[in-house]
């Protein structure tokens, strides 16, 4: 051991980018906040400004700090403690976004084993049925709520049949990719990883065809649909989120890719990216089974 | 596996204290020293706005009848009192030990990642500007309380809820990194030799309590995003009329408040855990079973949270499950305070204040695990619920638990962060004002709460009185003590008796081997762990 070499555990220099991040953030909540508020007192106020200006912002943070952590990455700064730092932060917090689904998750199915039912009578609360909405009969997909809001179910045919085959195959191609690179193939890395990339892209492109037949008339199914339209864009429209964040991730990575960065050994990025995709695609087969079939 | 500490540095000498100079050195700084500092004045700041806010509390319960302020003004302060202390005060204090202590205590040159450290704690007077801000809106502060309750945090909101909906977001982002960090530390940046088994109990504890912050704190975001939708995008989660339910908010809501009460007492276990032994100058008895007792607390605390909702109408079957399990919590809450009481059984003990502090903190904080067990029972909760009975049961745990063990670390670790002794005489007054204060504002609480005293209400029957005049001398007299603290702390900056590297004798841990004050980097190449 005495004699062996020291690594070592980069430790940063000073930076301006938390700072940066920090008022960002707060341009972000201090924008939205307002911006909520005006909207429902139905004034018109700056928030959105201050909102779109935080974002903006965040961007350029995150392009900063981004750009001299690859720097001091690709200079070789970095040793192999570092980047395990690296891979257990990213799988923390990929856990603790699994924790945020899972409360809406919960809520789910809170509403559908107990809130709904209940409503409907069940257990000891036979008065609530009959005193509070007689006429209200518990079913899932709640297609009518208690106070008479009408809406229609989704399928899981379809879009949302398809939609699972899609991101169920750029779990595979990300994974393709990944073994492209670890084995140096710089060509198919490419390929899979744009194959991925464009696998995103379609989901992206399906949802959004999805939400506007759901807002059609013929569907009436809206974000306000009571209990069942509430835990349907929610559930789906965090993921999606989640997916345009991967995406973003992915393409950012085919970038760097043709950039000519990333060794077999040395690829934390792109791992990361990776395992957040795998993420989101989980959260998709839990919706698709949740949301949809069940 | 060897490591050396690279430490880049924007000016490239060699010289060796990089740290640039004024407001750009806090603000910019990667350093967990520094980091934890701000932390801890930042927790310090918010104890004393907290605590202003509770001043006006007492002036208003100083007597019965409506004295100086409209009810709606008086839930504002209890709200903000209760998010100030939970979020801003104790969390954050916590979070600042962990900066300075951990890197020391596993022989680390820093924290893991330090950048983000600087980003979790900077967002956070971010947050409590925007919370704090509230108050000088037209809609007033939150007055839902700080557990936020839907329907009265939605439909029957002040207009104030987006505002605070923003500012715990940015609270749980920041929790969310700062337990990032301390969970990577932890992991990969243990000097060889340390196992896991051989780490100092603080450090366990601080370990468990990050786990505990990633799971619950998403969930917190979660059930503030659903309260903002209800709010102000026309869902209907909790609110039956769509088919969702207001006691599933409190499902929610507690599935991350009560762990969310172990985050702030587990780190204070680990505090008192590490000034027992030194004073008692033992070895800490139990340490494994002291592991295995914080683990499965903290695993408990995931499945018993409906013991907050105990009075909503739940099925038999639920009210049950979680009164055992709540119950079950107390074994091994038990064997800590055995640990704590056996490891000082015989010790040689020598009463400097950090032990004045943890000897209080063991006995005050079981007298509030007591009052915990007694509102563990569904029967007597539907009695108790709501009442100041409540209130004394959490003030027990939190001030007299997680902020005296604050006080006992901050004592205990001061010589090493200033390089000084701090005023004894002083301390010894803080103690002193403290204890006897903080047992007059609490304990006849218990007796109203008895009584039937329901808490967050701005006005009480007569027969109230004299207690609650009592309680409320206690609260300023223990607001005042605060000061006191606040005298030893800067004095202490600023001068005194020199510090040895190691001022306890019985003091044991790696962070005693660096001198005093600690140097602005420590352990850039490993210590050796035998
Ligand atoms: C022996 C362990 C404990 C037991 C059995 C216990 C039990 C309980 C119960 C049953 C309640 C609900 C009372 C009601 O609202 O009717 C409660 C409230 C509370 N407990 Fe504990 N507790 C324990 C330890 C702790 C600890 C260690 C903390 C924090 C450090 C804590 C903080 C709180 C808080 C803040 C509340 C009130 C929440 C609110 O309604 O505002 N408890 N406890
Ligand atoms: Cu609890």
């Amino acid at each position: 051991m005495t004699t062996k070499k020291y690594e070592t555990y980069y430790v940063p220099a000073q930076s301006h980018w938390p700072i940066v991040g920090a008022v960002a953030l707060f341009l972000i909540a201090v924008g939205a906040a307002n911006y909520v508020t005006d909207i429902k007192n139905a004034e018109s106020g700056f928030g959105g400004y201050i909102l779109i200006a935080g974002i903006a912002l965040v961007i350029y943070m995150m392009f900063g700090w981004f750009n001299n952590v690859i720097n001091e990455s690709m200079s070789g700064k970095y040793s192999h403690q570092m980047d395990n730092s690296f891979r257990q932060g990213m799988s923390w917090f990929i856990f603790s976004e699994v924790m945020f689904f899972a409360a809406f998750f919960g809520a789910l199915l809170y509403a559908r084993t107990f809130a709904v039912p209940w409503l409907g009578g069940d257990g000891n609360n036979a008065m609530t049925g009959q005193v509070l909405w007689p006429e209200f009969t518990a079913q899932w997909p709640l297609i009518k709520t208690p106070d008479g809001t009408e809406t229609t179910g989704m399928g899981w045919y379809g879009l949302p049949l398809i939609n699972t085959i899609l991101l169920l195959t750029s779990s595979v191609t990300a994974h393709f990719a990944h073994v492209a690179l670890e084995q140096e193939k710089r060509g198919l890395l490419k390929f899979w990883l744009g194959l991925t990339v464009a696998l995103g892209l379609a989901f992206l492109y399906c949802q959004g065809l999805e939400y506007a037949h759901g807002y059609a008339d013929e569907m009436k199914l809206y974000l306000t649909s009571g209990i069942y339209g509430n835990t349907f864009y929610m559930l789906t429209g965090f993921h999606g989120m989640h997916v345009t964040l991967g995406t973003i991730m992915l393409i950012v990575m085919l970038i760097r890719v043709f950039k000519g960065h990333f060794t077999p050994k040395n690829h934390f990025a792109f791992q990361a990216a990776s395992w957040y995709w795998h993420f989101v695609d989980v959260v998709w087969v839990m919706l698709f089974v949740f949301v949809y079939i069940l | 596996m060897t490591t050396e500490a690279i430490h880049d540095s924007h000016e490239h000498d060699d010289h060796h204290d990089h740290k640039m100079t004024g407001i750009k050195r806090w603000l910019y700084t990667t350093n967990h020293k520094d980091i934890g500092t701000l932390y801890l004045w930042f927790a310090f700041i918010m104890l004393l706005v907290g605590g202003a806010l509770a001043m006006g509390i007492r002036a208003e319960l100083f007597q019965p009848g409506l004295q100086l302020m409209e009810p709606d003004f008086f839930n504002q302060l209890t709200t903000v009192h209760g998010l100030i202390m939970v979020f801003g005060a104790i969390m954050p204090a916590f979070t600042g030990f962990a900066n300075w202590m951990i890197p020391m205590m596993i022989g680390a040159p820093d924290m893991a990642l330090p950048r983000m450290n600087n980003w979790s704690f900077w967002i956070l007077p971010f947050a409590f500007a925007i919370l704090l801000s509230s108050f000088f809106m037209d809609s007033g502060a939150p007055n839902f309380g700080w557990t936020f309750y839907a329907p009265l945090s939605s439909t029957y909101s002040n207009g104030s809820t987006a505002f605070f909906v923003f500012a715990v977001h940015i609270m749980g982002v920041s929790s969310i990194m700062g337990a990032i960090n301390v969970i990577v530390t932890i992991m990969n940046m243990r000097a060889p030799g340390m196992t896991y088994m051989k780490m100092p109990l603080f450090v366990w504890t601080f370990f468990i309590t990050a786990y505990l912050l990633i799971a619950v704190m998403p969930v917190l975001a979660g059930v503030v995003t659903m309260l903002l939708t209800d709010t102000y995008f026309g869902t209907s989660f909790f609110d039956a009329a769509g088919g969702g339910d207001p006691v599933m908010f409190q499902h929610i809501f507690w599935f991350f408040g009560h762990p969310e009460v172990y985050i702030m007492i587990l780190p204070a276990f680990g505090i008192v855990s590490t000034i027992i032994p030194a004073f008692a100058r033992k070895r800490l008895f139990g340490y494994s079973s002291m592991v295995y007792a914080t683990a499965s607390i903290a695993f408990l605390s995931f499945i018993v949270w409906a013991h907050h909702m105990f009075t909503t109408g739940m099925p038999l079957f639920g009210e049950l499950f979680f009164m055992y399990c709540t119950m079950l919590i107390a074994v091994p809450t038990g064997v800590k305070v055995f640990n704590w009481v056996a490891t000082m059984w015989r010790g040689s003990m020598s009463f400097e204040v950090p032990m004045l502090f943890s000897i209080a903190f063991v006995i005050l904080f079981t007298i509030g695990g007591f009052s915990g067990l007694m509102l563990a029972m569904t029967p007597i909760d539907f009695q108790y619920h709501d009442t100041y009975f409540v209130v004394a049961h959490f003030h027990y745990v939190l001030v007299t638990g997680s902020l005296f063990s604050i006080f006992a670390g901050t004592y205990y670790w001061l010589p090493k962060w200033t390089g000084n002794m701090y005023s004894d005489k002083l301390s010894k007054a803080h103690f002193w004002c403290s204890l006897i204060s903080v047992n007059l504002l609490f304990f006849p609480m218990h007796f109203l709460g008895l009584a039937g005293m329901p808490r967050r209400i701005p006005d009480y029957a007569l027969q109230f009185a004299d207690f609650n005049m009592w309680v409320s001398i206690g609260g300023f007299a223990f607001g005042l003590s605060q000061l006191i603290f606040l005298a030893v702390v800067i004095k202490c900056i600023k001068g005194g008796e020199k510090a040895e590297a190691k001022p306890w004798d019985g003091a044991e841990g790696l962070e005693w081997t660096v001198p005093s004050p600690a140097p602005y980097h420590t352990f850039e190449t490993p210590p050796k762990i035998d």
